[in-house]
């Protein structure tokens, strides 16, 4: 009788078990079946535009045809001024952080600082960018002035990346060195860089996702609706990917004709993002496996 | 000549990491200056009493952001209302069932979601989301607070996922040895002792993703109609803080009262997000503690 009792309290508990792990497994279900569709749906719709043309040319007649190279182009450099500002700066801060800074009250607001600039609203960003760079600056609506505010919002991105390589290289590396006489500079320049140059990439190629992929920071800092021409230096205007598909989504004169055109742009931005977001993941793999091994 | 060097590199790295607070003081210190003009000619009640956002009206312009912030509001609450149960669910499954190679394939899964830009998932909701709604509730479009929610919600999903796992696996493994050798099924275990054990961690992820909710721009600017009238449901249309400076932005005329109302407007959402994540920051700081 007992035995048995237990034996239905049992079962009951096994039951209330399989359905609380499927419960929990459907949610990641559910996330899986979210990220899928979306990938999916422009995938589908968006690869019937894709042809040589679609990559290569300029947009034609009021951009209902034609391809989307400006764009592509003003991505490219404008996320190349966005590295070249934000990776130089944010490894610096990161040397400074793990190598040179005594670790105290200085270094947390520092880190604080990291962490509330990572969670100011992209569109700040491009107010701020306005104000300084366009305006108090001069610089005008311009690549560099895009970069600049792109570059602002990349930086805890790198910093954080730059950490976390210059974490890995082993303490006995630094020491060894020192004991040698090295100075902090040389021990930093010939044996702790060197180590963490794959980490650094790494979020290199994670900041440049990030920054291509950003509309809000560049709408009044320097991206332009339509150029008849590619930008020729760092003070042009440029046409840019995510800004395309923002344009040719809700802001262009016959929307349902240009939306094969829109797919296409989505789905060149996201395969673009997706790419570089898998080189810094097999990236990462990649020099963590090589540090697990001690080399 | 080396130790010349030396000192330089050292000034050199010191400036970066001053960079770094100087950036985040930039920021708000812009904000605040250019607000001022604002304030002066319009006060600061203005902005915050009940009336309409319209800087362009003839004779008497007004810049309440009272709607702005419901709509902000209405968004977020919206998207964290699925966001979190769904992203916790999946993250305890992830840090408590899962088997490893479950976890290796769906790293990456969360990685590309939170790599997709919000430009792409706006035209999604434009071009997918808008009909589903409208066709369920039965309405002429589904541009709407709900779709603009939706959207934020699956935004928001990686940074309550990644924080939330974080949370649970954080949780030390002798918490969940006593529950078992006191008896207790394995989900009882992850129901009654891990995932309440993580609880201050789980709120800080809640409130980071809430931080990228309330912060985030062209997915709502794209899908929520950007009506400046006040919304009472969420199948209204609404228009964010965010989406608002988005909308001006682009024509603002610079150095006008409208120009630095904007600014006003950037101040209060920059103050809202700073405190949501500060908040979330001393959350996640505190928990070393709490395990002792």
């Amino acid at each position: 009788m007992t035995t048995n009792k237990a034996k239905t309290a049992g079962q009951e508990w096994r039951g209330a078990e399989i359905a609380g792990y499927w419960l929990l497994r459907l949610a990641l279900v559910l996330v899986l079946v979210i990220l899928g569709f979306i990938i999916y749906d422009i995938l589908s719709k968006g690869i019937g535009v894709i042809n040589w043309e679609f990559i290569t040319a300029a947009p034609r007649k009021g951009m209902t045809e034609g391809g989307i190279f400006p764009a592509i182009v003003g991505t490219f450099y404008v996320t190349v001024i966005t590295i070249l500002f934000a990776v130089p700066l944010g490894v610096a801060a990161a040397i400074y952080l793990n190598e040179y800074a005594v670790q105290g009250r200085f270094t947390r607001l520092i880190r604080m600082s990291l962490r509330n600039l990572a969670g100011v609203p992209s569109i700040v960003f491009g107010l701020f960018g306005m104000a300084v760079f366009v305006k108090y600056f001069g610089l005008g609506p311009s690549l560099i002035a895009a970069g600049l505010t792109l570059g602002l919002l990349t930086i805890p991105v790198t910093v954080t990346a730059a950490e976390e390589a210059l974490v890995t290289v082993p303490r006995a590396y630094r020491a060894g060195s020192f004991a040698l006489g090295a100075t902090r500079w040389q021990v930093v320049r010939t044996v702790v860089l060197p180590r963490a140059i794959p980490g650094i990439l790494t979020g290199t190629i994670l900041g440049l996702a990030r920054a291509a992929g950003e509309t809000a920071p560049i709408l009044a800092t320097g991206a332009a609706f339509f150029l008849p021409f590619l930008p020729d230096s760092i003070k042009s205007q440029f046409m840019a990917l995510p800004y395309h598909l923002f344009i040719m989504s809700t802001q262009h004169h016959a929307l349902a004709i240009v939306r094969p055109i829109a797919y296409g742009t989505a789905l060149v931005l996201v395969v673009l993002v997706c790419l570089l977001n898998l080189a810094a993941v097999l990236l990462r793999k990649r020099y963590r496996s090589r540090v697990a091994r001690g080399l | 000549m080396h130790s010349l060097t030396e000192k330089v590199m050292k000034v050199v790295f010191w400036v970066s990491g001053i960079a770094i607070i100087a950036f985040l003081v930039g920021i708000l210190f812009t904000l605040l200056s250019n607000s001022i003009p604002a304030f002066s000619e319009i006060g600061i009640k203005p902005f915050f009493s009940s009336g309409l956002w319209r800087p362009g009206a003839y004779g008497e312009p007004t810049y309440s952001i009272n709607n702005f912030i419901i709509g902000t509001f209405m968004v977020t609450i919206g998207a964290l209302a699925f966001a979190v149960p769904l992203g916790v669910a999946a993250a305890a499954y992830l840090a408590e069932i899962a088997s490893p190679w479950e976890r290796e394939l769906f790293k990456p899964v969360v990685e590309v979601l939170a790599g997709i830009p919000s430009v792409v998932l706006g035209f999604i909701g434009l071009v997918v989301l808008a009909p589903i709604i409208a066709r369920t509730f039965g309405i002429p479009n589904g541009i709407n607070a709900l779709n603009g929610a939706i959207l934020v919600g699956i935004m928001a999903l990686p940074t309550v996922i990644t924080l939330a796992e974080d949370a649970i696996t954080a949780v030390p493994n002798e918490y969940r040895h006593a529950s078992l050798a006191l008896g207790g099924t394995r989900w009882q275990t992850i129901w009654k002792v891990t995932v309440p054990a993580a609880f201050s961690g789980i709120i800080a992820a809640a409130m980071l993703g809430m931080g990228r909710a309330i912060g985030e721009t062209m997915t709502v600017l794209m899908v929520t109609g950007n009506m400046i009238a006040r919304p009472s449901s969420l199948l209204d249309s609404v228009r964010t803080l965010s989406a608002n400076i988005a909308i001006d932005i682009g024509d603002v005329v610079f150095g006008s009262i409208h120009f630095h109302a904007l600014f006003v407007v950037g101040l209060v959402l920059f103050t809202i997000t700073f405190i949501v994540n500060l908040l979330a920051d001393i959350l996640i700081h505190r928990k070393p503690e709490v395990n002792k």
